[in-house]
């Protein structure tokens, strides 16, 4: 046989690739049939809950369970913490209770006492001042590029203070600003947790986990067991968004209760826990002085940025000041910030959209100052430097996309300076864009495919649906290539048992799976066709599967129906491994999107609230296998990015560093009724189609903010520098804009 | 009387130890039970709790014989006792509508209603909407992919349906202003309306 070739059909010949399909699953979502790890309830199983440690810093004395172990119903109280520990923040689980009911294990859990020793606490990361002073801040990195070298003996340092100084002062505007983002949390509808059982020294873990592949050793390694005695479990994950990758010690624990009880344990964090320790986002704030030509050609970029990582160094990035813009000359420093709150976790497409948020606005602002439409601002500085041009969107596209959104938009038509649009009383209205870039691209990963002989197939993978539709895609692919109805396949995910399959985080998901569902399906497909080519005695590579058949290409009565054909493999099921590798020449998937966002706002200047009229996503992302999936997760990414551009924060009090609104009624997100028009544009021209698969989770979520911020500005001629721009905040920005 | 520790939990007071506390404490967890009680003063009320009792809860259209406890929600009853899983907890309150039924042809948050104060009443859950012959707010959810996680979706079909069962022409505009008691993470809103929509063009009743 020919060394294997992989290849997408042609555009245009396909019954289901690139046609809007219906979620497989989607029924099984939609009428509470689907069972999340929260919903796994095996015989006898227990509900244990972990208690957070109600301090934002302090050294643990004691912790006493005794109480909660008397309380009727508890059946076991563990400690998740020692004597002489250090907790860096609220909500840190310090001990799990598991009993018969949740009201047994609510008083358990009440019932356990902790002697502390209270430690200094600190939590404003938006005060840079303050955090110097309580020695909270340190370098986290910064560089400079400039066109000019340095004279040979003179300081680097000082030349770069002179340059900059000088770019600044010849240039045409020069904007000042201040920006941020606060901290936001991952907020997953389900919480974290798991449903832990015990057969023998096998353990299932029914884990909420966006990880089924990687997660096993996890568990094995501190219960001492081996990775191949653990099996994870995954068919629906209630949210995850980069905050589910790891085990987790109180899944861990529940493993282990669950051994030790001899009863199935399930631990599922509370609302309050989760928020508090299960997944947050970094802030940023940055200062910035930006310096650009009369054509708002940005020339000079110098800026500090700082924000948190929580309780451990991190935070934003310098790779992302400014974001997707690369002025020639551009100094970045960077500070971050230890506070008292939980280390954060991988947030979709972490690091852009605040880096969107800091940078993009200051671009902006450039276009307030000279009175320019912020469209040519910002086509005017999208990078065309071959070397940029490597890591980010194609200059050209950028520009194709930008044309789509603004049409889509009507942006022309709608556009105002800066602050001198028509008021309706008190209510303005304003126009913001930005652009985002992203990596994506299939990771490594195989998959089973196995055709019994009465014509069934399926499809097994170790991967998940974060709420993509995995498993509608990896259908509608193996269904396109052995040439049957979206029924004719069933798919398996959700469990560690099957080829590996990556973690759903980086947009690597739909093209990992389509790689290595692609490769198997045209891989078993050849085999079957050469026990059709045998019987029908023809060339087996003439043999085409299209509309429940096998046949010579354009001969169509010759061939075998689908079950003629599967037939042939006698009392065997066929089975065959797809596998993909990175490195492998044969792609069907590639890498880096881009997007245009445009947003318009109503502003009323008397109460500061803001409403969204209309938001435009221009998105790309490759050869798109189904079109209602990919249009959902733009919509769903608008709609996140409307929640962190004008409602959700995490507010903690300076004094106790209580997070204080870690409930889902104090924590405010987007409503229904919040989030107006919303239109989304997949660009997909031919040669979009030709570069295969990439993935598209992060992208989308990226450009909101700031393209919401942008409008604002432009509704007001004010900016409401930090988000999210909740009403005292643009009230506030409005005072100081006249008072200044 | 079952030891109320075997079964499926109780917080280990016995009715009889119960019943010797004080009257303060009986009158703090009393609870007037019986649908269709026209005034206080026509029935006696019952106290129950707070040990395990017995209860009849109609849903989906059958009864089921049940021992909870007083404190129990409905949600926990639910989810724990009956397998139904369709409702979903996921706030303390009635904040995030992923554990909405509907009682009486009215939505009610399962989480934060007693199973007790729902014996004789008509409750019905998510799981009723499906089958082989599912309702069309479901079916409309998967047409316009108003699911992406899908933890949210079954509390938001029941929202739907009840709404749509109240207004039945619903336009775009009073969708957006009356389904705003359920929360999604994921951002299936724009579907959502979509979906709404679709059921008021095809009839809410389909």
């Amino acid at each position: 046989m020919a060394k294997a070739k992989y290849n997408w059909p042609k555009r245009g010949t396909t019954s289901l690739i690139g046609k809007q399909q219906d979620r497989v699953d989607g029924l099984a979502k939609a009428t509470g049939a689907a069972k999340y790890s929260y919903d796994i309830n095996p015989p006898n199983v227990l509900l244990a809950r972990a208690l957070g440690c109600p301090h934002a810093h302090c050294n643990i004395k004691s912790i006493d369970l005794s109480a909660a172990a008397k309380i009727p119903g508890v059946i076991k109280v563990a400690a998740m913490k020692k004597p002489g520990d250090e907790i860096r923040w609220q909500g840190d689980p310090i001990a799990v209770v598991v009993g018969e009911t949740e009201g047994a294990v609510a008083e358990g859990l009440k019932a356990i006492k902790l002697d502390y020793e209270a430690l200094p606490i600190f939590v404003n990361d938006e005060d840079l001042a303050a955090a110097e002073k309580a020695d909270r801040a340190s370098g986290g990195g910064g560089n400079t590029q400039l066109e000019k070298e340095a004279p040979e003996g003179t300081d680097e340092d000082k030349f770069a203070d002179q340059e900059i100084e000088r770019l600044l002062k010849e240039s045409a505007a020069v904007v000042e600003g201040y920006y941020g983002i606060d901290v936001i949390t991952h907020m997953c509808l389900e919480p974290h947790g798991a449903t832990c059982e015990w057969e023998g020294k096998q353990l299932t873990a029914h884990l909420s986990t966006q990880n089924v592949s990687g997660t096993a050793s996890q568990f094995a390694t501190p219960l001492e067991i081996t990775a191949d005695e653990v099996t994870i479990h995954c068919d629906y994950i209630g949210g995850g968004f980069g905050s589910k990758f790891q085990a987790d010690t109180w899944n861990v624990i529940a493993a282990k209760l669950a051994k030790e009880i001899g009863r199935p344990v399930k631990l599922m964090l509370d609302r309050d826990t989760e928020l508090k320790t299960a997944g947050c986002r970094p802030s940023g704030y940055i200062k910035v002085r930006i310096g650009a030509d009369k054509d708002g050609f940005v020339n000079v970029w110098d800026s500090h940025h700082w924000g948190t990582n929580g309780s451990t160094p991190g935070g934003v990035g310098q790779e992302v000041i400014p974001y997707v813009f690369n002025p020639p000359n551009r100094r970045r420093k960077r500070t971050t910030i230890l506070t008292n709150a939980s280390p954060t976790r991988a947030w979709r497409a972490p690091n852009h959209p605040q880096g969107c948020a800091m940078s993009q606005t200051a671009y902006d602002d450039i276009a307030a100052k000279l009175g320019m439409d912020s469209y040519d601002v910002f086509l005017r500085n999208i990078p065309t430097d071959p070397e940029d041009e490597a890591k980010i969107l194609k200059h050209d596209r950028y520009v194709e996309e930008m044309k789509i959104a603004a049409r889509l938009m009507d942006w022309k038509a709608k556009w105002h300076a800066h602050g001198k649009g028509p008021a309706k009383g008190s209510v303005v209205s304003g126009l913001g864009m930005a652009i985002h870039t992203w990596g994506g691209g299939g990771q490594a990963g195989g998959c089973l495919i196995r055709i019994h002989p009465d014509g069934g197939v399926e499809v097994s993978l170790g991967s998940q649906d974060l709420g993509t539709g995995t498993r509608t895609v990896i259908n509608m692919i193996a269904a396109e290539t052995f040439g049957l109805p979206i029924e004719g396949v069933t798919v398996n995910i959700g469990s560690s048992k099957y080829p590996r399959s990556s973690a759903s985080g980086g947009s690597v998901t739909v093209a990992g799976v389509s790689e290595a569902t692609r490769r198997g399906s045209q891989d078993s497909l050849r085999k079957l066709c050469e026990l059709v080519g045998k019987k029908l005695d023809v060339d087996p590579t003439t043999l085409v599967a299209s509309k429940g058949r096998i046949f010579v290409e354009e001969k169509a009565d010759k061939g075998l129906s689908w079950k003629e054909a599967c037939s042939l493999l006698g009392m065997t099921p066929q089975e065959v491994k797809g596998e993909f590798q990175r490195a492998d020449d044969n792609h069907l998937s590639s890498s880096i999107v881009g997007g245009v966002q445009m947003a318009e706002v109503e502003v009323d200047k008397d109460t500061g609230l803001i409403r969204m009229k209309k938001f435009v996503a221009v998105q790309d992302m490759g050869l798109i296998i189904n079109p209602r999936g990919a249009t959902s997760q733009i919509y769903g990414a608008v709609i996140m990015g409307i929640a962190a551009a004008l409602f959700e924060q995490r507010i903690m009090d300076p004094t106790s560093g209580a997070f204080l609104n870690a409930e889902i009624a104090d924590y405010k997100l987007a409503r229904l009724g919040d989030i107006g028009e919303i239109v989304v544009e997949l660009y997909q021209p031919d040669s979009e189609y030709e570069r295969g698969v990439v993935g598209l989770g992060e992208p989308p979520a990226i450009s909101p903010c700031a393209a919401i911020s942008n409008a604002v500005a432009n509704a007001l001629g004010v900016r409401v520098p930090v988000l999210p721009m909740i009403p005292s905040r643009v009230l506030d920005a409005l005072k100081k804009a006249r008072t200044a | 009387m079952k030891d109320p520790r075997s079964s499926n939990g109780t917080g280990g007071h016995s009715r009889r130890a119960f019943l010797k506390g004080t009257s303060a404490a009986a009158a703090a967890t009393a609870f007037v039970t019986g649908a269709g009680v026209a005034t206080a003063a026509d029935v006696k009320p019952r106290v129950v709790g707070p040990g395990a009792t017995s209860v009849t809860l109609n849903i989906n259209g059958k009864d089921y014989e049940l021992k909870v406890e007083p404190r129990m929600t409905l949600l926990e009853v639910l989810r724990w006792q009956l397998d139904l899983t369709g409702a979903k907890p996921v706030s303390v309150d009635a904040s995030s509508g992923a554990a909405t039924v509907i009682i009486d042809g009215k939505p009610a948050a399962a989480n934060t209603t007693l199973a007790v104060a729902c014996a004789g009443k008509k409750i019905q859950t998510v799981e009723s909407l499906g089958g082989a012959k599912p309702d069309p707010v479901a079916t409309a959810f998967v047409h316009n992919d108003a699911m992406q996680c899908g933890f949210c979706t079954p509390g938001f079909v029941v929202s739907v349906r009840a709404f749509l069962d109240k207004h039945p022409k619903a336009t775009e505009q009073e969708i957006r202003a009356g389904l705003n008691s359920n929360l999604c993470r994921c951002g299936t809103y724009a579907n959502v309306i979509m979906a709404a929509m679709e059921v008021v063009k095809g009839g809410a009743r389909g």
